[in-house]
């Protein structure tokens, strides 16, 4: 337990403390130790300035990626793993099939056949090129899917029809709230894959304006290597520690809704 | 330069794409080839809009200067990411037929695998070819593949020894002139100061093939989709058989290179020497600012004493088929590698390729305080004239390099010797190359 704690903690601690420190305290000092000068504030000054303040749009995108796809992501999954739990229709068994396989493909193999794809609409370099590839999420769907399967009774939605209650009905004023630690889980997933996806923004995007900061950190870092090389490390640690921070508050804030939805229960029995 | 694990895939993938390609049309724009500038002048008089993919930091100067010169272009500059990310992009553009820039940075061992396939403009077209007499030799080679001219030269790296003279001065350490010498260093360093190392290298692609370059190895030749591939020439076991001594003597740091680490080495004095481009003395200056005072530049050195060197990096600007504008981005090209642009890349300590600009006076007798004061352009501008001749890469070096660690690394981690590695690179390289439509033969 304490190796398990050693070895999550460690990069981190390295992180918080590397980004204290200046570009030449960072190539001269060890990196569990403070630097001569505590430069924590500057850094964070400069990578919000450096390259007319990049790193803010950077940031800005990768927002709107999140927000849009992964909350788009999460809706959609939402919508059909509910309705493919508790509806009988033609096809449901194919579409299991699919979901099922489409969890087996990694999205990298699908990266290059996805871009000549969107080269073809036209939307190569543009946000949506990185957005509409996040909405679908089929790991999202079979985990709302399972989850409504259990966590829905049927004797419920009975009662609400019973009631004169029409089905988008039932389901925003009564399933919806039952499925709430489900969503949750699916969208901490969808947000976390969305804030840290690199591949997909890095073979669609060419123009650094809409860059993800996963891709532009990396561009920071890769500038280090080579001829002409300018190494801005402490800037890509400084980022990465910012960047990291959005995720660790939504991870706190998410968690009051997994742990009340836990308990939740409504029927007995 | 040191290759990247994790790019491995994207140039794996990139490199499918690119040899997708292969078969398609080439040579179609031989007929309005009229070998001639007028069409390139008039281009910039017109004016218009071009694209210019680059991650070179002398960038922004340069289109800067270019648009005062030039006001009716605009020119859209594009950091579309450092090496092979820029050609993972460039292959999916070219693939999908739209979406590249007009103008692209190309490194050398990058170049063939994208002129081959046609994807590149033949600059000859515009009457650049007259430009040879002006450049290296060795750089103007790197742009011609088979008869066309696919780019101009920008920097380059011909080789020279970086060495730390505190160190060498400390031990009692001559500067060595042959490789027997700098083995005999290596030796005697580690011996005085266990810490210390000679070098470093833990397997790096582009440093193997420029020192079998530098042994006057020909490795790759390409005729047409012919590709042969002998890693086992002379000049291979040549240089085998001094770096052995060295990594099976555990004479080298590991450390990796273009890392903190190695940064810090440079700085303290771990790693004593760096045989590699010219283009170095701009990322000491930059990166290894505790080195200042410390270091200094000697001819590398060679296997009998004669002047020999080779390129290690370096990379040309190149027009994109897909261009809409060809004419006015060879206009631009023309401008940044043949022009006005040089001076604002030396000025940001580039180290260029024209013979004019590497023997004008002001350039040969600046003094550079970070090395002591020495003339260090001296040095390297011999060192650009001494380069090895006949050299190529593969069609498909961006895939080797990905590889190596899998085949020659093996042979630095196991301190097996590195003849072994490279017959299992070769090997592999043989394989893919005819999985991939190429005829590829070995010996």
């Amino acid at each position: 337990m304490s190796l398990y704690l050693l070895y999550t903690l460690i990069p981190l601690v390295w992180l918080v403390i590397s980004a204290t420190k200046t570009q030449p305290d960072l190539l001269s000092t060890p990196g569990l130790s403070f630097g001569g000068v505590f430069a924590l504030f500057d850094n964070i000054r400069q990578t919000f300035t450096y390259d007319n303040g990049v790193f803010l749009r950077w940031l800005g995108n990768t927002l709107l990626y999140v927000v849009v796809g992964a909350g788009g992501a999460t809706i959609l999954a939402t919508a059909a793993g509910y309705g493919l739990a508790k509806y009988r229709f033609r096809g449901r068994q194919a579409v299991f099939a699919v979901v099922l396989g489409a969890i087996a493909v990694p999205a990298t193999a699908l990266a290059v056949p996805t871009f000549l794809l969107f080269s073809r609409l036209g939307l190569t370099d543009t946000p949506l090129a990185v957005i509409i590839p996040s909405l679908i999420s089929p790991f999202g769907l079979y985990l709302i899917w399972v989850y409504a399967t259990d966590a829905i009774p049927d004797e419920m939605m009975e009662a609400a029809r019973i009631d004169g209650a029409g089905e988008i009905r039932i389901f925003l004023a009564v399933t919806l709230r039952q499925l709430v630690p489900g969503i949750v889980t699916v969208a901490l997933f969808a947000v976390v894959s969305t804030w840290n996806n690199y591949f997909l923004p890095l073979i669609m995007l060419s123009d650094p304006n809409w860059f993800p900061l996963t891709v532009g950190l990396n561009q920071w870092s890769a500038q280090a290597i080579g001829a002409g090389a300018q190494p801005i490390y402490h800037l890509v640690i400084t980022g990465s520690l910012l960047t990291i921070i959005p995720l660790v508050i939504a991870f706190l804030f998410l968690q009051r809704f997994w742990q009340s939805g836990l308990t939740a229960g409504s029927v007995k029995q | 330069m040191a290759p990247l694990r994790r790019h491995r895939a994207v140039a794996a993938l990139a490199l499918a794409a690119a040899l997708a390609t292969a078969c398609g049309s080439p040579g179609q724009d031989a007929a309005k080839a009229n070998g001639t500038q007028d069409s390139v002048d008039a281009a910039l008089k017109a004016g218009g809009t071009i694209t210019y993919w680059t991650w070179t930091p002398s960038a922004k100067a340069q289109v800067a200067a270019f648009e005062q010169e030039y006001p009716n272009v605009k020119v859209n500059l594009v950091n579309a990411g450092t090496g092979n990310d820029e050609y993972t992009k460039l292959q999916n553009a070219v693939k999908a037929g739209s979406g590249g820039p007009d103008v692209a940075q190309i490194e050398y061992q990058a170049l063939p695998q994208f002129a081959l396939p046609g994807s590149l403009v033949d600059l000859n077209q515009y009457g650049f070819g007259t430009f040879q007499k002006d450049y290296t030799p060795s750089t103007w080679t790197s742009v011609n593949v088979g008869s066309g001219l696919y780019g101009l030269p920008q920097d380059s790296g011909p080789m020279a020894l970086f060495y730390n003279k505190e160190d060498f001065d400390k031990y009692g350490i001559a500067v060595p002139k042959t490789w027997d010498e700098y083995l005999d260093a290596a030796k005697k360093l580690h011996a005085a100061d266990p810490t210390k190392f000679i070098t470093s290298d833990n397997g790096d692609a582009g440093f193997t093939t420029s020192m079998i370059w530098q042994a006057g190895g020909h490795p790759f030749s390409t005729d047409g989709r012919n590709v042969k591939i002998n890693l086992n020439d002379a000049g291979a076991q040549k240089w085998t058989k001094v770096w052995d001594q060295l990594v099976q003597g555990k004479l080298l740091s590991t450390v990796k290179g273009w890392s903190d680490d190695w940064y810090r080495e440079l700085g303290d004095g771990t790693i004593a020497t760096l045989v590699t481009g010219a283009w170095m003395p701009g990322v000491f200056k930059s990166s290894v600012a505790a080195g200042s005072g410390k270091w200094a530049v000697a001819p590398m050195p060679t296997y009998d004493g004669q002047p020999v060197s080779a390129e290690n990096g370096g990379s040309a600007q190149s027009v994109l088929k897909q261009s809409q504008n060809p004419t006015l981005a060879a206009a631009f090209v023309r401008w940044l590698n043949h022009g006005n642009g040089i001076k604002s890349f030396i000025a940001s300590g580039g180290f260029p390729s024209t013979t004019a600009d590497l023997n004008a006076p002001a350039f040969l007798d600046a003094t550079d305080p970070y090395f002591g004061g020495q003339k260090i352009n001296q040095v390297l501008t011999a060192a650009s004239g001494a380069v090895a001749k006949g050299w190529s890469y593969l069609p498909y070096q961006l895939y080797a390099n990905s590889i190596y660690n899998d085949t020659v690394g093996k042979s630095y981690l196991n301190g097996t010797p590195i003849e072994g590695g490279l017959k299992a690179w070769q090997s592999a390289l043989v394989d893919y190359g005819n999985q991939q439509g190429f005829t590829v033969s070995a010996g």
